[in-house]
Formats: structure tokens, C-alpha cells, sequence
């Protein structure tokens, strides 16, 4: 039996926790340590964070709350938001953070992919796509919360940033991203071919779904709205995780 | 109990170093001689390139040191994931030999199955095979923990083995013991409770 990963993630705002749909109105939902410490207790397989507001702003990480985050995760933690060099890279390292994700820094100088990769192995390098239909249902890379366009073939796209060293990569579904639509299976379907693990984010809503992201050729499964809400009502916040019996049935 | 986790400039000793405070253990991080001297026990980390953990174990003399501590002093070890792979002998990844304090060797995972993925990344049920482990403590049976890696350990003796794991139908050595040198694939420091339990028995270890 082969463990599909599943992960949830948690959006911060300087040091609140946070929802938003569609990139948008984050809401307010309390103290990302405690939801962490949450996560530990219900065994969670790995565990990501992004500070979005960290590249809009043009900020540094923020590196008190990496590590207090990362002193209490005792399960994989990936981080990204305003990771812009080298530097900071080996900071967020420095503090206890198994994966950095990259996402404007990969767009804008996809050399960055590269001199993290060499140092510290491309498992640790993730790079995530925003990606948006347009009005005529074309996919398009963006990135910067989805702000900013890169004008380049996802596929592309996607062979670049492996070729610089990216060990993982995340398909985020930004038009989906808060609204428990579902997975983008066809999205999914297209691009779960390529050569290094997959992981797929926005609009998670069900197990089933989870599942049929699976079958579509998901390697790892990831979901933010899903795992901080109860019932995939918005009103009602619940930081949960599925059993390992519920989990088992993902299993392929 | 005085663990020191050796810092040589790769790896991530301070999510180890949080996991063992979780669990009630003091250690620090360390690279200097005095403070590896005096350690009841060592714990090797190390994410990343086998040619370049070796070259840093080199560089900064430490290899010297841990060799005089462990072969001839028989310090007790644990090597994590690259620090394990640099106990064998060689590897498939760089032309630099290995520390060689196990009869073992580092190969790279090769799946013709185009859908079986390297690196091996996720969580993995793991058999312990010596019973130096005692997996009735854990909390799920079989215990399982997360992995991340291209290359895979393999045991020339296959009483040294200490625990197995399964990946692209390819049953591999995740973990290994002989004598006051252990070395595991997984990472305890990221395996909630059954990491938690794994490095309670590592700490009451006694060879």
C-alpha cells in the first residue's frame, strides 16, 4: 500500500492565521501555533505555511513566527512567502523548515531554483503555479497571489523549473482556490506526468474529491480551506484532519 | 544523557534538536571536539549530496574525529537519512568513499515504472527486523515514518539490517545496527509520535 501525502495549509497575515477565497477577503481564524499544535495531535502527514502578504508587500519572511512554527511542527514543514535569495532561503532552513516554496522569486529568477537546489538538494526546493483561466478558458502561470502574469506555457513552465532543480511541484488552482468547487481533475490529468512529485491545491471539498485527484494522477494532496473550516462552511471554524481510517481509503 | 547532534553544515539538527526537548532529552548542536568527546551519544543528521557531506566531514576534521570516537571508542551513533548513507562505504552519488563503518553501499533507486517517483517522499510503514526496537511501544503497529530520499542503503550482512521498507514494489534497508553504529532512512525528527518512540529507545539504547 502506497501513503498518499496529505497536507493541509495554513495562510498567515504577519502573525494571524487566515482564510481567504480566491486570493481574497482573508478572514481572520485565530493563532497559526495553535492550529499547528492541532495538526501534531492529529498526526498530520506534512504540513505547509505561506505568509501571503510576504511577496505583495515586498517583505522579508517572517522569521520570529517561522520558528516559533517550526519548533512545534514534528511533522514536514514547507514555507513560503517573500523568499527572494539565497539568503533568506538558508535562513528559513536555518530555523527548522524542511521545504521552502518558491513562487514569485521562482518566476521572476528561476536561478534562485538552482542555487537553493545545489545547496540543499532539490527535495527541499518546491516551486508553486497559480494558475487561472482566462476569459476564454485558457490555464496561465501567475503568480504574485495570482497578480501578476508570466506569459509562459505551464508545461513549460513546469520543465523549467525541474530543470533548475525543483523537487516537488504545486498546482494551485487560484480560480478555485477557497471555494470547495472541487479539485481541477482535467487540470491535473494533464500534467501528472511529469517526473518529480505533484501536488495539487484549491477547492478541495471531500475525501471523494481528494480521491479522485488521486486517480487523476495527484501524488500528494493538498487543501487550506478543507482543513480549517467545519463542513466547508466558511461560518464555522474547525481546524480538523481525516482518521487514518478515512485516510487509508485514499490509499492506492 | 548528553546528545550532541553533530553540525557539519548540512542537514537540519535544530528540528532535531526539537524533537528530542519534545520528548524530554537535552542536546546540543555541536561540531566542536570537546563537546563530541564528552557526548554519551551522537547523532549524525544530513540532508542533501553524499559527495558533499563527506567533503565538509573533511574539511572541518571531523571525520577524523568521529572515526576515533566511534571505531576505537565505540561511541554510540545514529546517523539520519544522508548521515546514514555516509556510514557505508560508498555511494552512487559522488566519487568520495564513505565513512565505511558498515558493510553497506549507497544506490540510487532506478524504477522502470515511469510512475514510481524519486525521490521516494512520504510516509512509509517500516518492519523492524532486530528486535533492539521493541515495536509493541508504538503507538500504531506497523509504525511508520517519513522519508525523503533518491539513494537507498544496502547491507552486505544481512543481520545488520535493522528495519525494511517498501517503495516501487522494492523492499530496501531503511535502517541498519552493528555494534554502537545505527543508522536509519527516515527522519524521527519528523515522525509525530512514532518518531517520538523510535528516539526514547534510540536514548535508552545500551550497546
Amino acid at each position: 500500500m502506497k501513503r498518499i501525502r496529505v497536507i493541509p495549509v495554513l495562510s498567515v497575515m504577519g502573525n494571524k492565521l487566515v482564510k481567504t477565497v480566491r486570493f481574497k477577503h482573508p478572514k481572520y481564524l485565530g493563532d497559526p501555533l495553535n492550529a499547528i499544535k492541532i495538526f501534531n495531535e492529529k498526526k498530520v502527514d506534512e504540513l505547509i505555511v505561506t505568509d501571503i502578504t510576504a511577496s505583495k508587500g515586498k517583505k522579508e519572511p517572517n522569521y520570529r513566527l517561522i520558528e516559533e512554527m517550526a519548533g512545534e511542527a514534528f511533522m514536514p514543514l514547507g514555507y513560503g512567502g517573500g523568499i527572494r535569495t539565497q539568503d533568506q532561503a538558508a535562513k528559513v532552513f536555518s530555523l527548522g523548515v524542511e521545504k521552502v516554496i518558491l513562487n514569485t522569486a521562482a518566476m521572476e529568477n528561476p536561478e534562485i531554483i538552482e542555487a537553493i537546489s545545489s545547496a540543499y538538494g532539490s527535495q527541499s526546493v518546491v516551486v508553486s503555479i497559480d494558475v487561472r483561466k482566462d476569459f476564454l478558458g485558457r490555464t496561465r502561470a501567475t503568480y504574485c497571489s495570482g497578480t501578476k502574469s508570466t506569459g509562459m506555457n505551464i508545461a513549460e513552465l513546469i520543465s523549467k523549473c525541474i530543470e533548475m532543480g525543483a523537487g516537488e511541484i504545486i498546482l494551485h488552482s487560484a480560480d478555485r482556490e477557497g471555494t470547495f468547487q472541487g479539485y481541477d481533475l482535467e487540470l491535473i490529468r494533464k500534467y501528472s506526468g511529469i517526473e518529480v512529485p505533484f501536488v495539487v491545491l484549491g477547492g478541495c471539498n471531500s475525501l471523494d474529491d481528494m480521491s479522485a485527484a488521486i486517480r487523476s494522477g495527484a501524488n500528494a494532496i493538498a487543501a487550506g480551506s478543507y482543513f480549517v473550516y467545519r463542513n466547508n462552511d466558511c461560518r464555522s471554524i474547525l481546524i480538523n484532519y481525516p482518521g487514518i481510517k478515512n485516510l487509508q481509503s485514499l490509499y492506492i | 544523557m548528553n546528545i550532541v547532534i553533530i553540525d557539519y553544515g548540512i542537514g537540519n539538527p535544530l528540528s532535531i534538536k526539537n524533537m528530542l526537548q519534545k520528548i524530554g532529552a537535552n542536546s546540543t548542536i555541536s561540531n566542536e571536539m570537546h563537546a563530541l568527546e564528552n557526548a554519551d551519544k551522537l547523532i549524525l543528521p544530513g540532508v542533501g549530496h553524499f559527495a558533499k557531506g563527506m567533503d565538509n566531514l573533511h574539511k572541518s576534521g571531523l571525520s577524523k574525529i568521529l572515526n576515533e570516537l566511534v571505531t576505537a571508542r565505540k561511541k554510540p551513533v545514529l546517523g539520519i537519512c544522508l548521515g546514514m548513507q555516509l556510514m557505508t562505504r560508498w555511494s552512487d552519488e559522488g566519487e568520495l568513499p564513505g565513512l565505511g563503518w558498515i558493510e553497506a553501499s549507497t544506490r540510487r533507486f532506478n524504477f522502470t515504472d515511469p510512475t514510481v517517483k524519486v525521490p521516494h517522499m512520504g510516509w512509509t510503514d517500516t518492519y523492524f527486523r532486530n528486535p533492539l526496537i521493541q515495536t509493541n511501544r508504538f503507538e500504531e503497529l506497523p509504525p511508520r515514518f517519513y522519508y525523503v530520499h533518491s539513494y537507498y542503503v544496502t547491507c552486505k550482512e544481512s543481520e545488520e539490517v535493522l528495519c525494511e521498507a517498501e517503495y516501487g514494489n522494492q523492499t530496501f534497508t531503511s535502517g541498519f545496527v552493528k555494534e554502537n553504529v545505527m543508522g536509519v532512512q527516515f527522519h524521527p525528527e519528523k515522525s509525530h509520535v512514532f518518531g517520538m518512540e523510535f528516539l526514547r529507545q534510540f536514548i535508552s539504547w545500551n550497546p
